[in-house]
């Protein structure tokens, strides 16, 4: 998983049908620093994440997961919320 | 998933008989403020996408997931058509 910022949605009304009701929100990748990191990419979002959040979210097939049983076309979805984190600094 | 914009269409005539009446399309990959990204893909397209139109594209073993692609050998689907993208910095 991997740590990101809301930073905006997507709007489709013409989708595959599994994505029917799915908020779609536009995520930057952040370092531990809370620095951008990579290109943005869209998610799925499964928490009711909102912009400005900062989440954490997964790639891959199991993107589709928190939507079972429904088959959900995701290479990416926002799993949880981040309320902080803390990691120490290295030299 | 990303955002891209359709700028063109494959055609094949032979290819693996599960990709038979699948429409292939050439996607530039762009960022959320519209600007291109390097790097383009084709795509199968199952929203009956058109050129010019910007799409959200699902790659990856996911991609076999959009509708009527169980089973397909392919890496990248449009998903959707984009009407508008809101970016908040």
């Amino acid at each position: 998983m991997h740590l990101a910022r809301v930073i905006g949605t997507v709007v489709a009304s013409r989708k595959d049908e599994g994505l029917t009701g799915i908020k779609l929100l536009i995520v930057q990748p952040l370092t531990p620093d809370h620095a951008a990191t990579g290109r943005p990419l869209v998610a799925l979002d499964s928490v009711g994440a909102g912009a400005g959040e900062d989440v954490f979210y997964v790639r891959g097939r199991e993107a589709s997961f928190p939507f079972l049983p429904a088959e959900v076309p995701a290479d990416a979805a926002i799993v949880g919320i981040v309320d902080h984190w803390h990691v120490e600094k290295t030299r | 998933m990303i955002l891209g914009r359709v700028v063109g269409t494959v055609v094949a005539t032979r290819k693996d008989e599960r990709l038979l009446g699948a429409k292939l399309l050439v996607v530039r990959t762009i960022d959320p403020r519209g600007k291109d990204e390097a790097g383009y893909t084709v795509a199968v397209d199952t929203v009956d996408a058109g050129v010019h139109e910007r799409v959200l594209v699902v790659t990856g073993s996911s991609a076999r997931m959009a509708s009527g692609l169980k089973d397909s050998p392919v890496d990248a689907a449009i998903v959707g058509v984009v009407d508008s993208v809101e970016v908040q910095e």
